[in-house]
């Protein structure tokens, strides 16, 4: 992570963040400050509000909750979360008013924009919390969903493809069940006819996604090996690998793969209601030297390897150009001293890391620091 | 929570599409205000709407005759075909004047999701106009959205072997826009529609 010597050629940060009715504020004003960032609070006092809150501004989803109900301060209609981005010295308003029910709706420099998706991207932030221990020991979905928002970070255009990936396999779920249910497929040619529509669909979808996500796991590869010696020492290299439901490298070779495989497994899927092919049923295999880290990893390897992945998607967005702004919720508490010592080295070089901890908890020490107090839904800057 | 008839009022405009809570209570209070002649015309007209508005026997569309102003008017070009999936998409193709041929309205499109499979639209009526040769073109006019799409490419290889030309509507830039505004999906479908410039 040692750019100094880039360190200002793209520099982006996060200068202010207001809220309104988001979580547990009702109201709240910050002014942030480029570099180190500690938001200090007792438990449940909503300092992980306010980084989830800067996570939203950039990719307009929750890395807590699936809807935006949860996130609109209970008794109030709408949230509104507004950030003030600094890019190379010129600064852009990005303002999210979220409504549950709704599709949430976006202004730049007080501007509405026709779909509030066209503000992805204008903030990146990577952040490491928690609940990424999944990303290493949970299901499949955690790691595809890794893949896919990075993909998204990378470049918007992804959102389209997901959403669009994840319309038609609902399509053909749904048609899928019906037809089995009903025995509709042995019957009558009708239904038939439409599901090779669907599959169809679906091979278009999802070849231009499992493409991106190989390409993507190529470029992550050396990234998160270097990024896991660096937190964890030495020890056993990284290795990631992708385990698809179809071979093929190109999107024609992997769309035909798809089809080819859906019409072999076409009395399982009807009999079973499911969609058995595409990239919704993929996974990024992770080991440690010989063993995958699933099931084998310790808890402290298992962490180093959580936290390589997430440096590694920060390196790979810094490489992109405009610098992420690195969120950290929490993470010291979970990692030992070494660890901890590595880790405060790799951010210090970051433009800009905000950081959350206990009152009380071990923080290393950085050289120039912004801290706030988190108390009862205000923060202050405390020095 | 308004008292009785004001809040059935609400409830029953908050079910149309489109419009919301604020916007049903909205409505509500200006019916409450305005004039009861204004009143009762709106009520004849939804009225009439439902007693006098059939469906088109040929094409689908709506008609207050057996069948519809464009399926009776002789002029009309009888060998193409445009099939859309709603009636107002017929009114919004009538306005371009660009289509002189008959429509076929589908009644939606096909989405498992909503239980909508192919027997639940018009295509079976479809398919009988074609019988007699007379038609050469169909056009498919379906949404450019997922369901669309799925709805054009089913009706496409259903139609293949009837030896007709069976064309679907450009996807692509705006008229008058610029390049940069476009999103990446409408720039790269543009990308993929693109045709040769006679010189």
């Amino acid at each position: 992570m040692r750019t100094s010597n880039r360190r200002w050629a793209s520099r982006v940060y996060l200068r202010a963040l207001s809220l309104v009715d988001f979580r547990s504020y009702p109201s709240l004003d910050l002014t942030l400050t480029p570099g180190v960032v500690v938001l200090r609070g007792a438990n449940g006092e909503g300092k992980t509000n306010l980084v989830e809150a800067i996570r939203f501004a950039g990719t307009q989803d929750s890395h807590r909750v699936a809807s935006t109900a949860p996130l609109v301060r209970d008794g109030a209609d709408r949230a509104v979360i507004r950030v003030v981005v600094v890019r190379e010295d010129r600064e852009a308003r990005v303002e999210l008013e979220l409504t549950p029910g709704k599709a949430t709706r976006a202004r730049i420099n007080g501007g509405p924009l026709p779909r509030a998706r066209e503000a992805l991207g204008l903030l990146r932030t990577v952040l490491f919390a928690p609940e990424d221990l999944a990303l290493v020991k949970g299901d499949p979905a955690e790691r595809r969903g890794f893949l896919d928002d990075l993909l998204v970070a990378r470049a918007p255009r992804y959102a389209g493809v997901r959403a669009d990936y994840e319309r038609v396999l609902r399509q053909r779920a749904t048609l899928l069940k019906s037809a089995g249910s009903a025995g509709r497929v042995a019957r009558r040619g009708g239904d038939l006819g439409t599901l090779d529509v669907w599959d169809g669909h679906l091979a278009r979808f999802g070849s231009e996604l499992l493409v991106a996500r190989l390409e993507l796991v190529e470029a992550l590869r050396p990234l998160v090996d270097k990024a896991y010696a660096a937190v964890a020492g030495t020890g056993p290299g990284v290795a990631l690998s992708y385990r698809s439901t179809v071979a093929g490298s190109r999107r024609e070779e992997v769309a035909e793969a798809m089809r080819a495989e859906m019409t072999r497994l076409r009395v399982a899927e009807v009999e079973r209601g499911v969609c058995l092919v595409g990239p919704h049923r993929d996974d990024l295999l992770l080991s440690l030297g010989p063993l995958p880290a699933r099931g084998y990893a310790s808890q402290g390897e298992s962490w180093s390897l959580a936290l390589a992945l997430r440096l590694a998607s920060y390196e790979l967005l810094r490489g992109d150009g405009g610098e992420p702004v690195l969120l950290l919720d929490d993470v010291f508490a979970e990692l030992d001293s070494t660890r901890r010592r590595r880790l405060a080295e790799l951010v210090a070089s970051a433009e800009q890391v905000i950081l959350t901890a206990a009152v009380g908890a071990d923080v290393p020490r950085f050289d120039a620091v912004a801290a706030h107090d988190v108390a009862a839904g205000t923060v202050r800057r405390v020095n | 929570m308004y008292e009785g008839a004001v809040q059935d009022l609400i409830d029953e405009l908050g079910r149309l599409p489109g419009v919301g809570p604020k916007s049903a209570q909205r409505i509500a209070f200006h019916l409450l205000a305005a004039n009861p002649a204004d009143v009762r015309r709106l009520v004849d007209a939804l009225t009439q709407v439902k007693e006098k508005v059939r469906f088109c026997r040929v094409c689908g569309n709506v008609a207050e005759a057996e069948e519809c102003r464009i399926c009776r008017d002789p002029r009309r070009d009888q060998a193409s075909i445009c099939v859309v999936e709603e009636s107002k998409d017929v009114v919004a193709i009538e306005k371009t004047r660009e289509f002189r041929g008959r429509y076929h309205v589908l009644g939606g499109a096909i989405s498992p999701i909503e239980g909508i499979g192919p027997d639940d639209l018009r295509i079976r009526e479809l398919l009988a106009r074609l019988q007699d040769g007379a038609v050469t073109e169909v056009i498919l006019a379906t949404d450019p959205n997922l369901e669309g799409e799925a709805t054009a490419t089913y009706l496409a290889r259903l139609l293949g072997p009837l030896r007709l030309r069976v064309t679907r509507l450009a996807s692509g830039l705006p008229v008058g826009g610029d390049l940069e505004y476009a999103d990446e999906v409408t720039l790269g479908r543009a990308f993929e529609g693109r045709r040769l410039l006679e010189a």
